[in-house]
């Protein structure tokens, strides 16, 4: 069995599952945010739900339009807040401690590997950088999953992405998936799961290998995993709040097919509108001014990311014309960058730092844009519209090349 | 149940953002959603929706974000049934969890133009073309997933089983929800 089937049928108490099995499985942690929540809490009591199935298993976190950006957000908000009150939620984060979801758990140890995870969020499968199974539901399955503890799956085949060789200068997991989604397409992985591997996955940080998980859905994938080896064991130690399992692939293990890649050949990539398979290298692109620039997200929000901005925009100016956006992803990412003296880089520089939040990156607050306006951004999606005004576009690019694009005004390589 | 209305059609990868923008999000009342329906991909589709109309797109209809405010505003603005040559994962099991009928069709999916009636039973997976007198098939809806559309989502299928609440848990028996054996 692969990785992925070995933690499905751990989780549903069965020795053996193969692609296509349907199967019941236990859940060890139920999330949901801001937008979604507020719908499966309604379901959960249309349903006659009185108490969740364990209180220390459903995650609330208000990031999207958090801290509220309006009336209609803090009503939505407070739905969360006091549904966690009601039924002493353990795992509840508001303003001040919250952080951007799929940053914020495996930073607090409540996402580990082998898990099963569910939830009301596409992003969900960024856990699998963690070697767990995580894959995004909507606000119904979650309110079922918060009766019940249990998910349905059909066990999905495994493609394989294996990397090879050596990474260019400012080539980063962001650069990776995205050459990869270019290759396969927006659905190339629907209803698959996506492993990566290979020597260079093994030499890539935890926040790169989260980077890469965490677009599995855009390209479709149920769920994106990393096995786990010694840098997610030294990740994940001193964090865990609980025991966890390691799971590894048999040496037989079925794959509905294996893409290899030599790394030697992919540049630093920039996604154009109005799709995340949409890449060119950044080397190719001509001539494209921006008006916005940010770096953040649930994508490329960790301190790794904040690192290399600052590397780029240390003792350097972002151009007039550009706004630039920074969002350390969680409260303890933002704390880290402000004792490093990133933060202090950034304003220098002219950029303007927020508190954790989702933001812009679904056009939801903090950085819309208007129309015929463009911006480049470490975030997951350039659909129409995302950003702000229907007619305005998204670029997506990894952090050094936002920073440097922000520092030129057009999008540019850092040197 | 026979449905009939007339075809609104698209193209391939029309994503949640672009069904119901995330600047809509703030609320999850269906009828405001419904305002907003299809806004950045077709800015006329409201205006132009009338109940029971169907939409036709290509391959990936509903990818992007997991918003079940997506099948919920298409709901509400009357849409009887969307026709598809594929469905993202995500959108197509919060469709048929809130109860609305979704099929996958190629043929139909091509053939389809914007304007043409259509007549669909979902019991046989039928699609009959009224305007261009063409007919084509899908698969047709197992019976549980015709229970949970006729239901009018998951929550009510289960409540509208007799002896599905776990009294001791104050939960819902888990057996009763195989409805995810289509396999999404």
């Amino acid at each position: 069995m692969t990785i992925t089937e070995k933690i499905l049928a751990a989780g549903a108490g069965l020795k053996k599952v193969t692609p296509g099995d349907f199967i019941e499985c236990n859940v060890d942690i139920a999330l949901a945010n801001d937008v979604t929540a507020p719908l499966a809490i309604s379901e959960f009591k249309n349903a006659g739900g009185k108490k969740v199935f364990d209180r220390e298993k459903i995650v609330l976190v208000p990031d999207h339009f958090c801290p509220n950006k309006d009336i209609k957000s803090a009503e939505q908000a407070k739905i969360l807040r006091d549904f966690a009150k009601e039924q002493g939620l353990t795992h509840y984060y508001d303003v001040g401690r919250m952080g951007i979801e799929h940053a914020l758990l495996p930073e607090e140890g409540v996402v580990l590997p082998g898990d099963v995870i569910i939830g009301a969020d596409s992003h969900t499968c960024t856990y699998g950088a963690l070697g767990a199974f995580a894959t995004g539901v909507g606000s119904t399955d979650l309110a079922a999953c918060m009766l019940t503890g249990k998910a349905w799956f059909k066990v999905p085949p495994t493609l394989k992405f294996i990397f090879n060789g050596k990474l260019n200068k400012w080539v980063t997991g962001k650069d990776l998936i995205l050459y990869l989604i270019g290759d396969i397409g927006v659905d190339g992985a629907n209803y698959r799961a996506m492993e990566f591997s290979g020597e260079v996955i093994g030499k890539l940080s935890m926040s790169d290998r989260f980077t890469i998980c965490n677009m599995a859905i855009e390209a479709g994938g149920k769920a994106g995993i990393i096995p786990a080896d010694k840098k997610t064991l030294d990740y994940v130690e001193g964090r865990a709040e609980r025991p966890y399992e390691i799971y590894e692939n048999d040496k037989d293990a079925k794959y509905e097919k294996i893409i290899v890649y030599d790394c030697s050949k992919i540049e630093p990539v920039v996604a154009f509108p109005p799709l995340p398979s949409n890449r060119r290298f950044v080397k190719d692109v001509k001539d494209v001014k921006i008006d916005q620039s940010v770096i953040g997200s649930c994508t490329n929000g960790r301190i790794e990311d904040l690192r290399i901005a600052a590397q780029v925009l240390k003792g350097r100016k972002v151009h007039p014309d550009v706004r630039t956006i920074i969002f350390p992803a969680t409260q303890k990412i933002y704390l880290a960058a402000l004792k490093e003296g990133l933060i202090e880089i950034f304003i220098n520089s002219g950029c303007a730092v927020s508190t954790p939040t989702c933001g812009p990156c679904l056009g939801g607050h903090m950085g819309i844009l208007a129309k015929g306006e463009r911006a480049i951004a470490t975030t997951n999606r350039n659909f129409t519209g995302r950003m702000g005004h229907p007619e305005s576009e998204v670029y997506l690019s990894n952090p050094a090349v936002a920073a440097a694009s922000a520092i030129a005004g057009k999008i540019s390589l850092p040197e | 149940m026979i449905l009939k209305g007339k075809a609104h059609k698209y193209g391939d990868n029309v994503n949640t953002d672009e069904i119901i923008p995330a600047r809509y999000l703030n609320t999850a009342d269906p009828d405001e959603l419904a305002k907003h329906c299809m806004e950045d991909i077709d800015g006329d589709f409201v205006k132009n929706v009338s109940a029971g109309d169907i939409i036709v797109a290509g391959k990936n209809f509903g990818c992007g974000s997991s918003r079940e405010h997506a099948p919920l505003s298409i709901k509400a603005a009357g849409v009887s049934c969307i026709i598809a040559e594929s469905f993202a994962r995500i959108f197509f099991r919060n469709a048929i969890n809130i109860g609305l009928p979704i099929l996958e069709s190629k043929e139909a999916a091509q053939k389809i133009k914007t304007g043409d009636v259509l007549e669909i039973s979902l019991k046989e997976g039928k699609i009959k073309n009224l305007t261009r007198h063409q007919s084509y098939s899908s698969k047709p809806f197992p019976d549980f997933l015709l229970k949970i559309i006729n239901s009018d989502g998951l929550i009510n299928y289960i409540k509208n089983i007799p002896n599905s609440r776990d009294k001791k848990k104050g939960g819902v028996n888990v057996k009763k929800l195989q409805y995810c054996c289509y396999g999404r």
